[in-house]
């Protein structure tokens, strides 16, 4: 009777030694049992991982402290938002046009290519899924993504610029260019996350395939989707190739993205950097500094948007 | 009997020749659906031959039958599932209450508002519990008196309210797996459908939770009609009035094919199976 309790059939009694194994010590499971070869392994295995991770760190963290320590002797609020100086030669702040620019294009860039690609991955993953259409879709924005931010720059110059002239909006349209393809692949993969058994459970409730998509997969994805987007801005916040042929760089501000030349962050810094004065080179490297904690401040917003809205 | 039987299987518009009438007991009850001569198939693959059925209007009909012999795709094909899947095809009759459900102008979106599903996972939407029963009636353009009253309602007839009444704004993902299988139900009944599609429910589900479901079935079945897939023969023969017992054939060229052996009132399936392969299953000399 007592067997039968102690002894479920479905498992087995551990087979090691003979049938005295019940009196035997049992086995230790401290890491002294552990042999030596493998043990040195392990460690050996620790060290050259900690390395790698060491060896890929150290460039950054150099790159960050070199701009904090050259930036920040300038960098104040009046740098974000005093004009810049009619003479290059002259110390002090500022570089608030460029900082306005830099918000503005990378908005106006936002505002054109996060809708399109959030469209565009939707079609994708909904409905497209394996047609033809949707395969040549894939490919071209695979394509788009590889292509240098200066051709893209470059294209807008022919197509664009040579026609209208210069303007914030011409940078803008290069800078969506840019984002487009980081739009969609991101999204498209989020989306591609969303369990199969959502969709069924809104379809079986009678919801119609636009329906279940707008009320169902994208506020599931919506957390992956912010943050593929936001990673996309801060990307093409960061570009100057694609500026440089079509806002110009000028120094006085221009709230106005469709007439005349505009000025950015990047832009500014290409400029400052190679002017052989002190004062203008020390302003680059403030621009540089308010760029990297203008990305940094959008990473942390994605970071912060994800863990949100995960419902779990 | 066969005055029954014959009624449930000549449907008008379709003469089909009758090769593997399923049986089926004197109460079936007023046909919800008449399947006829049912083939599908997924792309060139054929997952289910010759398929006739009736399945009696407030009544619990369980489907049963080995592994991968077609009860889920048979079940999908009841509410127009399978049409999601790229590739698929249907060939025969499905009619619903009298109407072809794969006939020209046939809205699937109003058939599965019709006929509601319950999944073998629970997949509670990442909503809070209310907007999770909310979400049928509002998709489907139900204007209630109150919203309030028919998440309530429903809730209650799925044996959740009291459970739920003070969270009602907090993600379902809180709730347990039964808790959310009842949540599902309850999703599903706030639609106030015709007939209630069951893929294997309880399988994820502890014993209680699992009684607590049977319980409901039988309570629900008062309203509506309801179809479940389960491999819990106990609870085939505990919840339902008509059991159907499916079964892969395999053909000369090793393709299995889902086919339905019979279909009986349980009680008469479970006692005296006709089909040897059914008496096989359900004494466990099979599968
Ligand atoms: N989406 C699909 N595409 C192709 N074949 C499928 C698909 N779904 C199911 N099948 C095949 O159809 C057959 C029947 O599958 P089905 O899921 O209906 O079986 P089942 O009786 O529900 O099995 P189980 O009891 O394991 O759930 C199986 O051979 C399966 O491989
Ligand atoms: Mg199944």
């Amino acid at each position: 009777m007592s067997t039968s309790i102690t002894a479920p059939a479905g498992r087995p009694a551990p087979s090691r030694g003979s049938s005295t194994s019940q009196t035997e010590a049992p086995r230790p499971i401290t890491g002294k049992s552990i042999s030596v070869g493998r043990r040195v392994r392990n460690t050996t295995a620790t060290v050259l991982v900690g390395l790698a991770v060491l060896v890929a760190a150290v460039p950054l963290a150099f790159v960050l402290v070199y701009v904090v320590s050259k930036g920040g002797g300038v960098f104040n609020l009046a740098f974000l938002t005093e004009s810049i100086p009619i003479s290059s030669r002259r110390a002090g702040p500022g570089m608030g046009p460029a900082v306005a620019g830099t918000l503005l294009i990378t908005g106006a860039a936002t505002l054109m290519a996060v809708p399109l690609g959030i469209l565009a991955a939707v079609y994708l993953n909904e409905y497209g899924q394996a047609n033809r259409l949707a395969a040549a879709i894939r490919f071209l924005s695979d394509v788009m993504a590889g292509v240098p931010s200066i051709v893209m720059g470059l294209f807008i110059y022919t197509v664009w610029v040579l026609r209208f002239g210069m303007s914030g909006f011409a940078g803008a349209l290069a800078l969506a260019c840019l984002m487009l393809p980081i739009v969609i692949r991101s999204t498209e993969g989020v989306l591609r996350l969303v369990p199969r058994d959502l969709r069924e459970a809104s379809t079986a409730l009678g919801a119609r395939t636009s329906r279940t998509i707008l009320t169902v997969v994208i506020p599931a994805a919506l957390p992956g989707i912010t943050s593929g987007c936001l990673l996309a801005v801060a990307r093409a916040a960061g570009e100057t190739a694609p500026l440089l042929f079509t806002i110009g760089t000028v120094r006085a501000l221009n709230p106005n993205l469709f007439e005349g030349t505009n000025t950015a962050l990047s832009a500014q810094i290409f400029v400052n950097a190679q002017l052989p004065f002190v004062a203008a080179q020390n302003r680059a490297w403030g621009a540089a500094l308010t760029l990297i904690l203008l990305v940094l401040l959008l990473t942390i917003i994605a970071r912060i948007i994800s863990a949100r809205f995960t419902v779990r | 009997m066969s005055d029954t039987q014959t009624t449930l299987l000549n449907t008008p518009n379709t003469a089909p020749e009758v090769r593997n009438p399923a049986e089926l007991p004197a109460d079936a009850g007023e046909p919800v659906f008449e399947v006829s001569d049912l083939d599908f198939f997924y792309g060139s693959f054929r997952a289910l031959r010759d398929v006739n059925l009736g399945i009696g209007r407030r009544r619990v009909t369980a489907l049963i039958g080995p592994s991968g012999c077609g009860k889920s795709t048979f079940l999908r094909c009841l509410n127009r599932m399978n049409d999601l899947i790229p590739g698929t095809r249907v060939d025969g009759r499905i009619a619903y209450h009298g109407q072809d459900l794969y006939g020209q102008g046939v809205d699937p979106i109003e058939v599965r508002r019709q006929i509601g599903m319950v999944f073998q996972k629970p997949n509670p939407f990442p909503k809070s519990i209310y907007d999770n029963v909310a979400f049928g009636p509002k998709v489907n353009g139900l204007k209630p008196k109150s919203m309030d009253d028919l998440v309530e309602e429903s809730l209650r007839r799925a044996a959740l309210w009291d459970e739920v009444k003070d969270k009602l704004k907090q993600s379902a993902f809180s709730l347990s797996g039964g808790q959310q299988q009842r949540l599902c139900i309850a999703r599903a009944i706030a639609v106030r459908p015709d007939v209630i599609l069951m893929d294997e429910p309880c399988s994820a589900l502890d014993p209680i939770a699992t009684i607590r479901i049977e319980e409901l079935m039988v309570e629900l079945k008062q309203d509506y009609t309801i179809v479940i897939v389960t491999h819990n023969m106990q609870q085939a023969a505990r919840v339902s009035d008509v059991t159907a017992f499916f079964t892969a054939e395999v053909d000369d060229a090793g393709h299995r094919t889902g086919v339905l052996v019979e279909a009986d009132a349980t009680s008469a399936l479970f006692t005296s199976p006709k089909d040897q392969r059914t008496d096989d299953y359900i004494t466990g000399r099979f599968g």
